[in-house]
């Protein structure tokens, strides 16, 4: 058995997440390495979904009987678990969205509805980085076709981290937003937030970092951070499929217009016009996800519990390990940064000439689940000359044996189409 | 295994031995993707008269769109445009039977090597890889034709 330094006790926490016992293809045990695409959930987690609905089910707000005021108060206690969560200063500004995509959506929208000084349209520029999700590419591209901005963004350098030697370039005067993600999903690079915020606020734009593959991995802090917006997704985080949120400053929130109308977002409504409810409400049109939002509530408190400074030390280990075992299998190059410094737990590589499609069927077979294509981050797979890649990402419950059965697992695909 | 009946030999065979690829003359281009895994096409068909006389390509993919490609190729180069795409149909047909279809002699007489991708049917994720260059294809040859010269009484 591999010994690493600052591992959980994975043991213990595996028995939380029933799914990893499952067994597939014939009595093999599953090694899921998929969790950049989706994290699995842990009991305590199912339970709170089960309760919520076997017991508490309502709509929420405004209802007077009981069940509807327990609804409603375990679907704000979420709000208030989320946003101590990413120590924001206030609880009024964490909007649940339905995921990550709606929250970055959400955001470009209210900008180009916005008054001065916030309005982006002809004239101005949106800034974004080449390594972004989709999900934080075509919200913009949209943007720009609807209002004349203009679209700029960060390239990248050969070992996979962002280029931002030309910043003062890229962010100018014109700029009005700057979003780029955390971590990246498809890299593994941690970016520097830091040097981008403190260009965006010299020149007066605001800031929205993508956080879906920072807030189930590390110490999460809106405040230090100091961005202007802050998205992420609840299913990557122990939570639920159908919840995520978008956190943003009291005083933008307050300025900005709603985007999607409908009940819960307003105060009045006459036939010609109507008045909004304060933020939170007025960005949650509709039903909201409310199972969905105690689920992630009981994700936070699960991981809260386990503690994100030990979650980010182990996945650093994990990482560590899982970089240099890589890095010994002939023909495989790392995409990405070839250390564990400054790197996310999520490792995409190629193997030879050997097509990630056929890799992660070879590895399939023998029940290690990774994820094999773009990603959901063409631009770069086109950066680096490549087709796709096949990434294998890891969390709290990954173990040094689970690199042990991936490193074997190339193996044989080496041996299948050698 | 399991994962033989999708790999077979033939199909291991064509991915690494391609027939017919590299693009050459044509009469209508198209370029095919598949989103989900980045598998890239661009074909091009010769057609003279009804009779498909060279089906090239360029592409970018897994092996079982590779080899897909160049089965597609071996079948239908020398064929009449109709009988090519009966070829295709029934090509499509058992991709598409999710593994319940067992291909009898009237079925291999019209694949011949491609009753080899039946085991791929099974796995929903890769039947697009194969059907790819096969949909690639029909689109380029419906190009071709909409495109060639109304035939008239001295020319055709
Ligand atoms: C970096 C990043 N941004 C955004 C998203 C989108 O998340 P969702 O699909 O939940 O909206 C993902 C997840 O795929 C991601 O990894």
């Amino acid at each position: 058995m591999t010994q690493l330094q600052g591992l959980l006790d994975t043991e213990a926490i595996r028995k939380d997440f029933p799914i990893l016992d499952r067994l597939v293809h014939d009595g093999k045990k599953i090694v899921y390495l998929d969790n950049a695409a989706t994290s699995q959930k842990p009991r305590q987690v199912l339970d709170a979904l089960n309760e919520y609905y076997e017991r508490h089910n309502a709509n929420v707000h405004r209802g007077v009987h009981v069940l509807a005021e327990e609804a409603t108060a375990l679907y704000e206690g979420a709000r208030d678990k989320v946003a101590a969560f990413i120590n924001a200063p206030s609880r009024d500004e964490v909007i649940f969205t339905k995921n990550a995509s709606e929250s970055l959506n959400l955001v470009a929208n209210m900008l180009g509805w916005a008054d001065e000084p916030y309005r982006v349209d002809r004239d101005t520029e949106i800034v974004i980085t080449e390594m972004e999700h989709h999900s934080n590419i075509v919200p913009w591209q949209l943007l720009a076709q609807r209002t004349g901005a203009k679209l700029k963004w960060f390239g990248l350098t050969d070992d996979g981290r962002l280029d931002i030697s030309n910043i003062d370039r890229v962010i100018t005067e014109k700029t009005k937003i700057v979003s780029f993600v955390l971590v990246s999903n498809i890299l593994g690079t941690v970016n520097p937030v830091e040097e981008i915020v403190r260009r965006a606020q010299d020149v007066g734009a605001l800031v929205l970092i993508d956080a879906s593959q920072a807030a189930p991995h590390m110490v999460l802090d809106v405040q230090s951070l100091g961005a202007d917006f802050v998205a992420f997704t609840g299913h990557k985080m122990c939570g639920p499929t159908g919840i995520g949120v978008l956190w943003g400053r009291q005083e933008l929130l307050e300025d900005l217009p709603p985007f999607l109308g409908g009940g819960e977002m307003i105060e009045t409504v006459s036939m010609h016009s109507s008045t909004y409810a304060p933020a939170p409400h007025k960005f949650e049109a509709g039903t909201p996800p409310i199972a969905q939002a105690v689920g992630l509530g009981a994700a936070v408190d699960y991981l809260s519990s386990l503690g994100m400074d030990s979650i980010a030390a182990h996945e650093h280990a994990i990482t560590e390990y899982a970089v240099k075992r890589l890095l010994e299998v002939p023909d495989l190059r790392i995409i990405g940064p070839g250390t564990a410094e400054d790197r996310g737990a999520a490792i995409s590589f190629t193997l030879g000439d050997i097509h990630p499609h056929d890799v992660g069927q070879v590895l399939d077979e023998q029940g290690i689940a990774v994820r094999v294509g773009h990603h959901c981050a063409r631009p770069v797979c086109l950066r680096y000359g490549i087709p796709a890649t096949t990434r294998a990402s890891f969390y709290l419950y990954s173990t040094p044996a689970e690199v042990d059965a991936l490193i074997d697992g190339l193996e044989h695909v080496r041996n299948f189409f050698g | 295994m399991k994962l033989d009946s999708m790999y077979q030999d033939i199909i291991l065979d064509h991915y690494r031995h391609p027939h017919g690829k590299g693009l050459r003359d044509g009469d209508a281009e198209v370029h095919h993707v598949n989103p989900t895994c980045g598998d890239e096409i661009t074909l091009r068909v010769k057609l003279d008269g009804e009779k498909v006389v060279d089906i090239s390509y360029e592409s970018q993919g897994c092996s079982i769109s590779q080899a897909s490609a160049s089965v597609l190729n071996d079948l239908v180069v020398g064929q009449s445009v109709d009988e090519a795409m009966k070829v295709q149909e029934t090509f499509l047909e058992l991709m598409q039977s999710k593994g319940r279809l067992e291909p009898d002699e009237a079925m291999e007489e019209v694949l011949e090597d491609a009753v080899a991708f039946a085991g791929v049917s099974k796995y929903p994720a890769r039947v697009k890889c194969a059907l790819l260059s096969w949909m690639a294809w029909k689109d380029a040859t419906a190009k071709a034709l909409s495109e060639a010269p109304v035939p008239n009484e001295e020319g055709a």
